[in-house]
């Protein structure tokens, strides 16, 4: 799967200027994700510069290129937070979903760790591959104590989108998932935080997708674009503005991309006038283009969708009785810094 | 859960306050931020691992000398508790 080439990419002194816009934009923290933020030489740099320029810094991983040396320079830099993605909970899973014998590194990363006085979480990502895997996973959990565990359900764009058939739990699965994760909350209440994100096709009502489009949540791409959320790309006719041209708060504030679904006026029926509307925004407008092919209609995930029954028949597949985990060898798509 | 009187609650790994001239004064965490003000703020300052919570009491009692000191102490233990189950405070 392809993600941005290297050549286009903003160079060092652009970010060190971004930062400070942002600061002066009233933004809070910053995340250095991707991709892999790793892969840039000057990661270290970037997090020193974002951390003096006022910002909380945090880094997303896989983990892979990281070694001591690294993550003692970019504690030192003033990293604040460390996120680690695991795809699964044993070498064999992860081997099998990402193509790649990254687990056992990564545990490496997690006992380095603990070290250091920063932030960290376990990222797992969760679908129908490895939800069976939870008891070991609370068993790294147990065994690492992080300040936090979020267990992310895959979401339905990219990767997702392109593996769904294999990756929907299916509702027996989901429930199980749920009670155990509600007990383990439980259990590690005043230790290590619980953040479950359920798979939306089985909830009620959709998620308020990153907190609504164009109010919590800028993405910068590698190379200068900058797009309210992760998959905006996928909405056709939607054009980015580069920080290579403008500033950062003319591009929050004017860009004809951020403005697009902010306010209500965009909002068709139910949403339009749902008591729910400044609770989640009516959802995901990426993923109402996707199964809807309307970024302005409803989240077809809420029950109160036109379109919803587009996903019970998603759903229905999954679910049917003859269904059942690993019945068939599944063929992934891969992609880079699993 | 609430902490003992004799505790010393510290900022949790990950945790820390902007900058003193950033306004306003925020407490960040991962994903993450809790605005602070007044005794918020007050309080947030002491969790240095130094202060116990009886000492934390008594300063707001001085502060606030107005409001009842028993009052004070709870709404403490409360906030104090609070942050515990965030994961913003380790005592």
């Amino acid at each position: 799967m392809e993600l941005v080439r290297r050549d286009r990419e903003l160079d060092t002194s652009s970010w060190l200027r971004l930062f400070d816009e942002a600061v002066k934009l009233g933004i809070l923290q910053v995340d250095f994700t991707g991709g892999e933020p790793l892969a840039r030489t000057d990661v270290v740099e970037l997090v020193h510069a974002a951390r003096q320029a006022g910002l909380y810094v945090s880094l997303i991983t896989s983990g892979l290129p990281l070694d001591e040396v690294k993550l003692a320079r970019l504690v030192e830099a003033g990293l604040d937070h460390f996120q680690l993605s695991f795809q699964g909970a044993t070498e064999q899973t992860a081997r099998e979903i990402s193509n790649t014998t990254s687990h056992p590194h990564k545990l490496h990363v997690l006992e380095w760790l603990k070290k250091y006085r920063i932030g960290v979480t376990l990222n797992f990502v969760i679908h129908r591959q490895n939800i069976g895997e939870l008891d070991e996973m609370l068993e790294m959990v147990e065994e690492h104590r992080p300040g936090c565990v979020e267990f992310a359900s895959v979401q339905y764009y990219g990767w997702g989108l392109a593996n769904r058939k294999a990756l929907l739990p299916t509702r027996e699965q989901l429930d199980e998932c749920v009670e155990k994760l509600k007990k383990a909350e439980e259990q590690l209440k005043g230790k290590t935080r619980v953040v479950f994100v359920v798979p939306d096709y089985y909830a009620k009502y959709p998620k308020p997708c990153v907190g609504g489009w164009g109010r919590k949540l800028m993405l910068v791409s590698p190379d200068g674009r900058v797009l309210p959320c992760h998959a905006a790309n996928v909405i056709p006719k939607m054009q980015f503005e580069n920080v290579k041209e403008k500033s950062l708060k003319e591009i929050w504030e004017n860009s004809a991309a951020f403005q697009k679904f902010r306010g209500e006026d965009w909002m068709q029926e139910p949403c339009k006038s749902c008591d729910r509307r400044s609770v989640d925004f009516g959802g995901c407008r990426c993923q109402a283009f996707l199964l809807a092919g309307d970024a302005a209609a409803t989240d077809p995930v809420c029950s109160l969708a036109p379109t919803r029954s587009k996903v019970d028949v998603i759903l229905a597949a999954v679910n049917q009785p003859e269904t059942s985990p690993r019945e068939v060898t599944p063929q992934f798509l891969y992609r880079p810094n699993p | 859960m609430k902490p003992d009187m004799t505790a010393t609650p510290r900022l949790a790994p990950g945790v820390r306050l902007n900058d003193k001239s950033q306004q306003p004064r925020t407490l960040l965490m991962p994903e993450r931020a809790l605005r602070l003000n007044g005794p918020s703020l007050e309080i947030v300052q002491l969790c240095d691992g130094k202060h116990t919570v009886l000492q934390i009491a008594e300063k707001l009692h001085a502060l606030y000398a107005k409001a009842e000191p028993q009052r004070i102490t709870d709404d403490l233990l409360g906030y104090l508790e609070l942050l515990h189950k965030e994961r913003a405070v380790d005592f």
